[in-house]
């Protein structure tokens, strides 16, 4: 009885079992707690959440890992922690942490700007962001086992994971609809990895499940992105800066899993406080802009 | 045809429906506990166990879900599904639905670096049956009336109490479909039962 770990398949499907599921950020045991017990699916380890990341400015790193200790032994569901881009040595150390799956993210500040990690490398699965089909497949390429839409982290406005998991969706189709002639074209016009795009068109979708990201700050931000094809959603700053995070904890999760029931989420919707304060997309200068790290 | 319902609250629901089909077999995604009353068996499928036991509670699951257990119908639960059917969860002060005789132990391999895929022999199904284990439990012991169906290096990892039948791995995330065929004519057997009975 031979055991292989770490096998696309162990990686892909622990991301499988996420589905239709929040996975929410938190920076200590408590707010780990809170999260699981409004239903999250897995937490998020950090040392600040987005949007005090963009407010503190200067590198971003990984956090300290008594915080992603801390956390790992207050919950009984799995933990996800952020290395920067291309960090290798941040990745390595988390994977010695024991943490279930590591966000190569860009809300953190990048340490290459030439090369992600490859992740096919290791034991432990990972979480990359993307805005295009490009990007997306060019992650699977490196070993990514799960994506998200980058959005734009920590604004608390939905329009980039929109704009993102729209247009991801839109490439998606069109793949599928090409003709062997075409492929090979897109594949260069995408950058894209050839066997990627031959994967999705043979089986009709992403072979990795795809999360939204950015930018979700209500029950009915997380439901706009599961109606829009969403596998699942990630709410970074929403939660625990908005004024009830236990109450607005559970109402993203009700409003993911019920997506398409209005109602519900209208009734969820109710008295819920105030939501954290958004930064419309347009006032951000170009440095500010998390999406656009990483290629 | 024979209905066979996925429980669809959080988790890998759209791997099992793929996996159940056959000819007699009408899959239906269950959302809402009424439609328990259209199914002739369940599958609780892999996810996240504290999560699903959530919305059981939150969507008015759990009393229809047990009910459902006691008239006999089968039940399939693969990982967290196995847990929510055990009737023991070590460390746990309380069971979620408790419908086996069973004592199962979360995480039992480890974090998910641990998490492994290897090939099994299984009773009832066949030889090397392709094993995904994710975070997986394992059961640690069983009730005289369960039949030990599977077990990896010392540990029991598939059971069966009559119509339940419980999982520690992943059996729909691979392209073999043989143990979910193995459910399905566990669900067509109960319904003939049904009718000498009757």
């Amino acid at each position: 009885m031979e055991k292989r770990t770490g096998t696309e398949r162990v990686k892909r499907g622990m991301a499988e079992m996420q589905k239709g599921g929040v996975i929410m950020d938190v920076i200590n045991a408590e707010q780990a707690k809170i999260a699981e017990e409004a239903g999250a699916v897995a937490v998020m380890a950090l040392e600040r959440v987005p949007s005090d990341i963009r407010a503190a400015g200067g590198v971003a790193r990984m956090a300290d890992p008594t915080i992603v200790e801390e956390v790992r032994d207050a919950v009984s569901i799995p933990v996800m922690a952020k290395a920067r881009i291309g960090h290798i040595v941040e990745a390595r150390l988390l994977e010695a942490l024991g943490v279930d799956y590591i966000d190569e993210s860009e809300v953190l500040t990048p340490a290459d700007e030439v090369f992600h990690l490859n992740k096919s490398d290791y034991t432990v699965p990972f979480v990359c962001g993307a805005k295009d089909l490009g990007e997306a497949t060019r992650r699977i390429g490196e070993g990514a086992s799960m994506l998200r839409t980058k959005g734009e982290p920590g604004t608390g406005n939905i329009v980039e994971a929109v704009r993102h998991q729209r247009l991801i969706q839109a490439q998606v189709r069109k793949v599928i609809s090409m003709s062997d002639d075409e492929l090979m074209t897109e594949a260069k016009n995408l950058g894209a990895p050839f066997h990627v795009l031959q994967d999705i068109r043979e089986t009709g979708r992403l072979p990795v499940v795809n999360f939204a990201a950015g930018g979700i700050a209500t029950p009915a931000d997380a439901a706009l992105m599961m109606h829009l094809g969403s596998d699942g959603v990630f709410v970074g700053s929403g939660i625990f800066k908005s004024d009830n995070p236990e109450k607005f904890g559970r109402a993203i999760v009700e409003a993911t899993t019920h997506y398409d029931d209005f109602s519900l989420i209208a009734e969820l919707s109710k008295d819920l406080g105030v939501a954290m304060k958004g930064i419309e997309i347009s006032t951000l200068e170009a440095k500010d802009r998390m999406q656009d790290r990483g290629w | 045809m024979i209905n066979i319902g996925v429980l669809a609250l959080q988790g890998a629901v759209r791997e099992h429906v793929r996996a159940l089909e056959a000819p007699d077999v009408n899959v239906i995604v269950v959302k809402k506990a009424l439609q328990l009353e259209e199914i002739d068996g369940l599958v609780f499928p892999g996810g996240e166990s504290t999560t699903m036991r959530r919305l059981i509670n939150l969507y008015g699951f759990y009393e229809p879900l047990k009910q459902f257990a006691r008239e006999g119908k089968p039940v399939f639960g693969t990982c967290a599904g196995a847990i929510l059917m055990a009737k023991e969860i070590a460390g746990q002060p309380e069971p979620h639905l408790s419908v086996m005789d069973m004592t199962v132990e979360r995480n039992a391999f480890g974090r998910q670096r641990e998490s492994f895929e290897a090939y099994l022999p299984m009773k009832h199904v066949g030889e090397n049956i392709e094993a995904v284990f994710i975070r997986a439990p394992i059961i640690q012991s069983v009730g005289p009336e369960v039949e030990v169906l599977a077990e990896y290096d010392g540990q029991i990892v598939v059971a069966q109490e009559g119509p339940f039948v419980a999982c520690s791995f992943h059996p729909e995330l691979t392209e073999d479909d043989r143990f979910h065929q193995y459910f399905v004519q566990v669900v067509r057997d109960s319904l003939k039962v049904g009718v000498t009975a009757e």
